[in-house]
C-alpha cells in the first residue's frame, strides 16, 4: 500500500520531467543538433563544485518565492503578485538598511523585517480588497504588481537614489559592513576543496532552509495553519467548523507577503548591498513555477527551486562548447510546468477513481456474506 | 434582459457620453492653456487608437474565453507567441501573413490551455500561468534560433518589420478615390479653431486619418464577437457553457467542443493583438514588448462587464492614458485637473444617490487631485503608465456588485459530474 503511494507520488514529477526532457530533445534534433551531447555537457559542467555553488544562490530565492506563492496555493489564493511584494520590500529594506547602523546581528535583522513588514503590506491590501470587497486577488495582485513597479521606479530615481552617485546607473546608498549576510565559504571547503573564480556560497540558504521548515511546521503542527489548508481543501466544511476564512484569507496573504519580503534578499544582503537596476527580477513568477513543480510542499519545492536554478547555473556551457542554444533550458523549464500540472491533475484522478474502487470494494465485500448468513439461517 | 447593446436608446446615451467626454476634455484644455494643447488633439486621438488596439483585442480574446467559463490568464503569453510568431511572419512572407501568422501563434497556446483545461480539468489560473511561463522560454529561443542570425535582429530583437499599410478616408479625412484627392472635411474643421465642433473634428481626423488596415479590421472584431456571441447559435451554445455547462450538456451541446473552440478563438484575438504590436504598433519584434498588456486586456473584461462594447471602452481608456505621455508630460498634468473634476462628479452623483460614506471618500480624492494640480507643474513620469491599473482596481472596488460575470466562469466542467 505505502509502495503504491511512493509510486503514485512519484509517477508526476517523473513523468513530467521525462516528458519535458523528450519534448526539448526533439526541439533540439530539429534545429540539428544532437540533445544527448547537449545534456551530456551539462551534466558534466554541472557536477563541478562551482556550477553546484551557483545553483545554491539561485535556488535560494527560487525557494523563498515558491513558499510565498505557496502559503497562498495551500488555500487556494493565488498570489500572482509576490513578483511586485518582493521588488518594493527589497528596495525598501535596502534602503532602510542604508541610513541605520547597528551591530551586525540585529542590522541584518531590521532589514529582514523591514522587508517582511513591506512584502505583507502589499499583499495584504490585496487580501484586505478580497474579504471587504470581493476583488478576486488574481485581479488585483496584477494590478498591485504594476503599481509596486511604478512606486520602485519613482523611489529610486527621487528619494531612493544615492545622492553621492555620480554614474547614470540609479541605487540606492550600500549597506554597512554589519548588514552584510556572511558566506559559507569557510564551511564548505572544510569539506570539500577550494572554490575558484571568486564564488561564494550564499549564506541566506540557510534562512531560507529555516523558512521552510517553520512553514512546514505551521501547516502541520499549528491551529492556524490548519484552518488554512482545510479551507484550501475544503471552504464550506472549514467555515462549518467554525473557521473565519476572511480572517484566514488575511492571514495567508499577509503571510504570503512576508515571505515574498525575503526573496530579494539574498542578493541585497549577500552579494549587491544595495538596490540598482541591475536587480534581478521575474523571481516572482519563476517562484509561481517553482511552487507548481513542488505542489505546494516545502520538500518539493525544494527540488523545484534546485532543479531550476541548477538548470540555470549549468545551461551556459552550451554557448561555451557551442553544442546547443542554451536557450533549451528556458523551454525545458517552460514545458517541465505545463506537464507537470497536467500530471499532477492526472495522477489525482487516477488515485481518487481508484480510492473510490477501493472504498466500493471494502463496502460491499462482507454484503453477500451477510446474505449468505441470512440465508443460511432461514435454512437452518 | 437585453444583452445586445445596440437599441436605440442605447445609441442616444453613448452619443451623448461621447459628446460629453469631448466636451470635458476641450473645457479641461482651455482651462490649461497654454501649458497643454496635446489633451485633445488630431495626434493624441490617432495614438489612442493605435495604442487601444493590443488591448481591445486581448478583451476580446478574454470575452471569448471567459463566456465559455475559462479563465484565460494565458492571454499575455497567447500575446507573447502573437509578437514573435507576427513578426517573423511578416519577415518571411510580408506584414498580412504576418498577422496571419501571429493570430495562428496565439492560437496554439489558446490551444494549450484548452488542452490542459477543458481536456484535463487542470485549474485555469495554473494552467494560465504556466503558458505565461512557457511563452517567453519559447520566443527566446526562437529568436535565438532565427532572428540572431538575420542581419538586424538579435537573441532580443528581431530585423525591422513592414507595416500592412494605412489609410484616409476618403472625404473624411483627404483620403484618394481614384487617384483624386478627396477634400479633408475634418482636417479643415478642426484648424477652424471652433469651440467643441473644432475639438470633435480633431478627434474624428485623428481616428479616420492614416488609420492602419490592421486597426479597421481590429474593430470589425467588436461587432464580429457581438454577432457571433449573442446572434448566432454557435454563440448562444458558447455562452450557455459558461453559464451553466451541465445543463447545456443535457440540451445535446457539446460542452468540451465549444471551449475548445471558444479558448483557440480567445488565443487567436490575443495573437492578433501581440502581432499588431509588434508589426503596426513598434515595427520590429522586442523581447517583452506586450508589457503585461494581455493583463491590461484581462481588466479590460471586468471593466467591460464581459461585454465587447465595454472591453472596448476600457481599451480606448487605457490607450488614451498611454498615448498621453508617449505625446506630452504637461498633457498629462492637465488630466489631473480633469480626473479630479471627474471624481467629484461621481462623489456628488453617489451624494444624490445618499450613499454619504462613499461621496465624502471620493470628495477627498477630488479634492486631493485638485490641489495636487495646483501645487505641481508636472506629474511623475512613472505615474501615467499605471493609471490603468488604478483605475481597475479603482472599479473593482467601487463597482464590483454592478458587475455579473459568467456564472460558471472559471470552474472546473468534466462531463457527466454536477
Amino acid at each position: 500500500m505505502t509502495a503504491r503511494r511512493i509510486v503514485m507520488a512519484l509517477a508526476a514529477p517523473v513523468s513530467a520531467f521525462t516528458f519535458s526532457v523528450l519534448i526539448s530533445s526533439a526541439v533540439l534534433i530539429a534545429v540539428g543538433t544532437n540533445p544527448i551531447d547537449a545534456w551530456a555537457e551539462m551534466l558534466s559542467f554541472g557536477m563541478r563544485l562551482e556550477t553546484l555553488v551557483e545553483t545554491s544562490n539561485r535556488a535560494t530565492p527560487l525557494y523563498l518565492a515558491g513558499i510565498a506563492v505557496a502559503v497562498g496555493f495551500r488555500m487556494n489564493l493565488f498570489n500572482i503578485g509576490v513578483e511586485g511584494q518582493y521588488t518594493i520590500a527589497a528596495l525598501l529594506a535596502a534602503s532602510a538598511g542604508a541610513a541605520v547602523s547597528l551591530p551586525a546581528p540585529l542590522h541584518i535583522l531590521m532589514i529582514i523585517i523591514v522587508a517582511m513588514f513591506v512584502g505583507s503590506l502589499f499583499s495584504g491590501v490585496a487580501g484586505y480588497l478580497k474579504v471587504t470587497r470581493g476583488v478576486h486577488e488574481v485581479i488585483s495582485t496584477i494590478m498591485l504588481n504594476a503599481i509596486a513597479w511604478a512606486m520602485v521606479g519613482y523611489l529610486m530615481r527621487t528619494w531612493l537614489a544615492d545622492p553621492n552617485d555620480t554614474t547614470l546607473n540609479l541605487k540606492t546608498r550600500e549597506i554597512a559592513e554589519s548588514g552584510r549576510f556572511p558566506n559559507l565559504n569557510g564551511l564548505l571547503q572544510t569539506f570539500t576543496r577550494d572554490i575558484k573564480g571568486g564564488r561564494e556560497l550564499g549564506g541566506f540558504i540557510i534562512v531560507a532552509a529555516v523558512v521552510g521548515v517553520i512553514f512546514h511546521l505551521y501547516l502541520t503542527r499549528t491551529r492556524s495553519g490548519y484552518d488554512l489548508r482545510i479551507t484550501g481543501l475544503n471552504p464550506f466544511a472549514a467555515e462549518a467548523s467554525g473557521v473565519d476564512p476572511k480572517a484566514t484569507v488575511i492571514r495567508a496573504m499577509l503571510l504570503s507577503g512576508a515571505v515574498a519580503g525575503l526573496i530579494g534578499l539574498p542578493e541585497i544582503l549577500g552579494d549587491d548591498f544595495k538596490y540598482d537596476l541591475s536587480f534581478t527580477k521575474g523571481l516572482g513568477f519563476a517562484g509561481i513555477a517553482v511552487a507548481l513543480i513542488g505542489r505546494n510542499h516545502p520538500a518539493g519545492i525544494a527540488i523545484g527551486a534546485l532543479l531550476f536554478g541548477w538548470l540555470d547555473s549549468a545551461a551556459p556551457i552550451l554557448d561555451v562548447r557551442g553544442d546547443a542554444p542554451r536557450e533549451i533550458v528556458s523551454i525545458l523549464q517552460g514545458v517541465v510546468v505545463l506537464s507537470a500540472v497536467v500530471a499532477y491533475e492526472v495522477v489525482s484522478r487516477v488515485r481518487q477513481a481508484q480510492e473510490a474502487r477501493d472504498t466500493a470494494i471494502a463496502t460491499s465485500g462482507p454484503l453477500p456474506a451477510s446474505d449468505d448468513q441470512a440465508n443460511a439461517e432461514v435454512d437452518r | 434582459m437585453n444583452p445586445v447593446p445596440l437599441k436605440e436608446s442605447r445609441v442616444l446615451r453613448w452619443t451623448i457620453a461621447i459628446l460629453g467626454l469631448v466636451l470635458v476634455l476641450s473645457v479641461t484644455q482651455e482651462l490649461a492653456r497654454p501649458e497643454t494643447t496635446d489633451l485633445i488633439s488630431a495626434g493624441t486621438a490617432g495614438s489612442t487608437l493605435r495604442r487601444a488596439v493590443p488591448i481591445l483585442l486581448a478583451g476580446l480574446g478574454g470575452i471569448w474565453a471567459e463566456r465559455a467559463g475559462v479563465v484565460n490568464i494565458g492571454l499575455e503569453g497567447m500575446m507573447i507567441l502573437g509578437t514573435w510568431f507576427g513578426a517573423w511572419g511578416a519577415l518571411e512572407f510580408g506584414p498580412w501573413w504576418g498577422i496571419v501568422i501571429g493570430i495562428a501563434g496565439g492560437a496554439a497556446g489558446g490551444l494549450l490551455h484548452a488542452v490542459a483545461t477543458v481536456g484535463f480539468g487542470v485549474d485555469h489560473i495554473i494552467s494560465g500561468v504556466a503558458i505565461n511561463i512557457l511563452a517567453p522560454g519559447i520566443t527566446r529561443f526562437l529568436s535565438r534560433e532565427i532572428f540572431a542570425t538575420q542581419t538586424g535582429g538579435g537573441i532580443t530583437q528581431s530585423p525591422r518589420v513592414e507595416s500592412v499599410g494605412h489609410v484616409d478616408f476618403p472625404f473624411l479625412s483627404g483620403g484618394e478615390v481614384f487617384g483624386w484627392a478627396s477634400p479633408d472635411t475634418f482636417g479643415w474643421i478642426a484648424d477652424r479653431g471652433w469651440f467643441l465642433v473644432s475639438d470633435l473634428c480633431a478627434v474624428a481626423s485623428g481616428v479616420t486619418s492614416n488609420v492602419s488596415w490592421a486597426t479597421l479590421l481590429a474593430l470589425a472584431l467588436v461587432p464580429g464577437t457581438v454577432y457571433l456571441l449573442w446572434r448566432t447559435p454557435f454563440g448562444l451554445r458558447v455562452r450557455s457553457c459558461g453559464e451553466h455547462p451541465v445543463a447545456a450538456d443535457s440540451l445535446g451541446v457539446n460542452v468540451y467542443r465549444m471551449k475548445y473552440a471558444a479558448v483557440v478563438i480567445s488565443g487567436g484575438m490575443a495573437g492578433f493583438g501581440g502581432a499588431f504590436i509588434a508589426i503596426e504598433q513598434t515595427g520590429i519584434y522586442r523581447e517583452a514588448q506586450t508589457q503585461g498588456r494581455g493583463f491590461i486586456g484581462l481588466a479590460t473584461v471586468i471593466f467591460g462587464n464581459w461585454q465587447p462594447l465595454g472591453a472596448f471602452l476600457g481599451s480606448i481608456l487605457f490607450g488614451f492614458a498611454d498615448a498621453l505621455q508617449l505625446r506630452d508630460r504637461t498633457a498629462v498634468h492637465a488630466l489631473l485637473l480633469l480626473t479630479g473634476v471627474a471624481v467629484g462628479l461621481v462623489a456628488l452623483r453617489a451624494l444624490r444617490r445618499s450613499q454619504p460614506v462613499g461621496a465624502t471618500v471620493l470628495l477627498l480624492i477630488s479634492a486631493l487631485v485638485l490641489w495636487w494640480y495646483s501645487v505641481t507643474e508636472s506629474v511623475m513620469s512613472e505615474l501615467p503608465p499605471v493609471t490603468p491599473h488604478i483605475a481597475t482596481l479603482l472599479v473593482l472596488v467601487f463597482a464590483t456588485s454592478r458587475l455579473r460575470m459568467p456564472a460558471a466562469d472559471g470552474m472546473r466542467y468534466r462531463k457527466g459530474q454536477e
